[in-house]
């Protein structure tokens, strides 16, 4: 009887220690360096992947045409404004002549005087001939001198060499008038294809040096992508293959397109490739010159190998590999990484065959001695 | 023979226990201070184990990338490649920024890396969820505490990023979680101002008579476009060959390269030292008074415990119980208060922890010494409570 109160105590007690014993021994050993690290495993399987390389690019026109004066001038007047369809040969605009039109009356009148002027020289050559002829006969009866024979011929040589410098005088101002005339028409803007205003430069009265655009005109037929791939993950980039296209106003929209040539010129400052991509059929409505897209050009698929998630790669002591899960211990194997996707998947060329386990994500970095309690999906991460 | 302290406990075991459990609460929130001091060293210390270099290639004269801002050319790394014993050199940018999520803004440190092989220093060394970056541009992997979700789109600046992947453990020294994107994304980032600005500029531009020159129409698109472009990075990571001592190649880098190299080592001290200094000294003197004061409070409890057993001691000392028998049941019954404290005081420590906002490290160390310190101190405080308890009257017992 004197005992039981005692008893009853002593369970109370135990009831209290015994369980915080063994939550300390519980924290002890689940926190901190001592406890597992939470790890999932994948398993190794051969599998076909579809390497893709991926670049950004802008929409550029294939074909510019910049429309300006090959002469320095004032613009007078522009007829077409930005987002008009011009055809071939349509004039878009003038340059002012200032006095080429004054110039060009001068030479009229220059070339009317050159053939008065050969009017006069042949009416001169012929009666110089005439005279010549008469005195010929005249000398062959002897009724006249020698001395104005030769003085007759001389004339008549003259008159000759008058007669061909007025000619070609009448060619000079002929030529001098057509030149005008081509540099009047020279003046006009004209557009050299069927094409789309893409900017105007200038207004009317705008002084603009020589081969200054005026004008741009570009063909919208031609519209293509200036893409850039980074070069260290550019290999088999070639022209030809199968791409596509997002522009970033049309996000989730993807339009077909293929690689249309691979430029011979990287850019060696940003380390990129460069490459041309078409569309296939031109989106419409057009996309905006200079608009950002994003390209993702498909390389053909690959062979069945050992893939991988990259999340299974780690760098340990200068050497890449995976981390292996065997017999519920962990072991670094270094492997040799072959063609990758863009989802993720690296194919594996050495050490590691179907059926293998490695670790894909893990709470800490792993040892060689860490502890590893392998669960479904790490706590906080989704999928 | 009968334990003095077994039964004196069993006496009164529930206010015994309390007090060991008040004492614990507050032991725990000692240990978590200690947690909370060495998870701001060991933030500062993952950041720099993340990169997975040897070395830190940053502007002569500066000491960044993380306590001063330090700018390169990117193409530097092309040149320290080329140095005897570089086994790899990457670029790298860090940007701190709010990322907004959700309807409110997320403190982010914003690292640019190389893409590449995964491994590529710089990148996160482990991921919980997702897969690493495999695209050149607007592809993210960002820390777990930053709460993103994987698929996500996120802005920073002017672009979407998509969340391919999330890492645990990449944390910026304050703590901000780090988003990793593409360095070409984050350059642009980093340097490209906003629309309004680059107008204003143009316009500025436009209006300078110098770069806006009738006679040389395509001047002005030129130094625009040399304006908004940005060849820079904060700094190059450096990989070394094994068995290369980092000395061995900073030097020559300092000399020839004309650039301010830091060791691992270095960066250490720069991070610990300047960086995250006062904030941890801070905490570190928090913790020596939160240390004093649970020493103060076990001591006076000890006290107080004897003093309310003055009249039963006296009755002992009155039926001729041996002094050292006394003090063994002092001594003993504070120890075991001593032990109930640090279980109690671990257990909670444990149990919070894990909603702290920031990292608190528990090392097993610190908890051991911190076991030692709590029997010495019980020891110490006993030791009061013995003097008094044997100069206690044995008159006592009878009132007085």
């Amino acid at each position: 009887m004197k005992r039981l109160p005692l008893q009853k105590r002593t369970l109370a007690l135990l009831a209290v220690i015994v369980p915080l014993l063994v939550l300390f021994v519980y924290v002890a050993l689940r926190s901190g360096p001592l406890a597992p690290v939470a790890v999932t495993v994948a398993t190794v399987k051969a599998k076909s992947i579809t390497p893709a390389l991926f670049g950004i690019g802008t929409v550029e026109a294939r074909y510019t045409y910049k429309i300006g004066p090959t002469v320095a001038g004032r613009v007078q007047r522009l007829d077409v404004h930005v987002g008009d369809r011009v055809k071939a040969g349509q004039v878009l605009g003038e340059m002012e002549p200032v006095d080429l039109d004054d110039h060009v009356r001068s030479q009229e009148s220059a070339f009317k005087r050159a053939e008065a002027a050969l009017r006069e020289a042949k009416a001169r050559q012929v009666h110089a001939q005439t005279q010549a002829h008469r005195y010929e006969q005249l000398f062959a009866v002897r009724s006249t001198s020698e001395e104005i024979v030769t003085i007759k011929r001389q004339e008549l040589q003259i008159a000759d060499a008058v007669l061909s410098a007025a000619r070609e005088d009448v060619a000079r101002a002929r030529s001098d008038r057509e030149a005008l005339v081509a540099q009047r028409g020279n003046l006009r803007l004209i557009a050299p294809v069927d094409g789309l205003v893409s900017s105007r430069d200038a207004d009317p009265g705008t002084t603009v040096v020589a081969g200054q655009a005026v004008v741009e005109v570009i063909d919208p037929k031609s519209l293509w992508l200036n893409v850039r791939f980074d070069q260290i993950s550019a290999s088999g980039l070639a022209a030809g293959l199968p791409a596509r296209i997002v522009l970033r106003s049309r996000s989730g929209q993807a339009l077909a397109g293929r690689v249309l040539r691979v430029e011979p010129k990287a850019d060696a400052v940003t380390e990129e490739m460069l490459a041309k991509v078409n569309f296939d059929t031109q989106p419409e409505p057009l996309p905006p010159v200079g608009e950002l897209a994003e390209v993702t050009a498909d390389l053909p698929a690959l062979p069945a190998a050992p893939v991988i998630p990259n999340a299974a790669i780690h760098r340990e002591h200068d050497q890449m590999g995976v981390w292996q899960v065997m017999d519920g211990d962990l072991h670094f194997t270094p492997v040799k990484l072959g063609a990758s996707d863009l989802d993720g998947r690296v194919q594996i060329r050495e050490r590691l065959k179907n059926g293998d386990q490695v670790v894909v994500y893990s709470e800490k970095s792993l040892t060689t001695r860490s502890r590893i309690h392998v669960v479904e999906r790490m706590p906080g991460g989704t999928r | 023979m009968i334990s003095l302290a077994g039964r004196d406990i069993l006496h009164s075991w529930g206010k015994f226990v309390f007090t060991g459990v008040g004492l614990g609460l507050l032991i725990g929130v000692t240990l978590s201070m200690a947690g909370i001091y060495r998870g701001m060293v060991d933030d500062a210390q993952v950041m720099l184990d993340n990169t997975g270099a040897d070395l830190w290639v940053v502007q002569q004269g500066t000491q960044g990338p993380y306590a001063e801002s330090s700018s390169l050319y990117d193409d530097v790394y092309r040149s320290l490649l080329n140095m005897p014993g570089v086994e790899y050199a990457a670029n790298v940018t860090y940007l701190i920024m709010q990322v907004g999520h959700g309807g409110h803004d997320v403190s982010t440190m914003v690292v640019g890396i190389m893409s590449g092989e995964p491994g590529t220093p710089g990148q996160p060394r482990y991921l919980v969820a997702g897969r690493h970056i495999t695209r050149s541009h607007y592809e993210a992997v960002a820390d777990i505490t930053s709460g993103f979700q994987l698929g996500e789109r996120i802005r920073i600046r002017r672009n979407l990023y998509t969340l391919v992947g999330l890492s645990k453990r990449t944390v910026s020294y304050n703590g901000d979680p780090m988003v990793f994107i593409p360095i070409k994304d984050a350059q642009e980032a980093q340097f490209l101002k906003d629309n309004d600005a680059l107008i204003q500029q143009r316009r500025r531009n436009a209006e300078n008579p110098a770069f806006n020159r009738p006679g040389i129409p395509g001047l002005l698109a030129a130094v625009n476009a040399s304006q908004s472009a940005n060849a820079y990075v904060n700094a190059v990571l450096v990989k070394l060959k094994p068995g290369t001592l980092p000395e061995d190649v900073a030097k020559p880098m300092r000399r020839w390269k004309r650039l301010q190299v830091y060791t691992r080592t270095q960066m250490e001290s720069i991070l610990v030292d300047k960086v995250i200094a006062k904030s941890a000294r801070q905490i570190a003197l928090f913790l020596v008074i939160l240390a004093i004061v649970s020493a103060a409070i076990v001591a006076f409890i000890i006290y107080t415990l004897t003093l309310g057993k003055i009249r039963e001691i006296a009755v002992l000392k009155l039926i001729g119980t041996k002094n050292r028998t006394i003090a063994g049941m002092i001594m003993q019954q504070s120890i075991a208060l001593g032990i109930i404290g640090f279980v109690v005081g671990k257990i909670t420590a444990t149990f919070w922890v894990p909603i702290f906002p920031k990292y608190v490290l528990l090392e097993p160390l610190d908890s051991v010494a911190g076991f030692f310190a709590v029997l010495v101190i019980c020891v110490l405080a006993s030791v009061v409570a013995i003097r008094m308890a044997l100069k206690v009257d044995p008159a006592e017992a009878i009132g007085g």
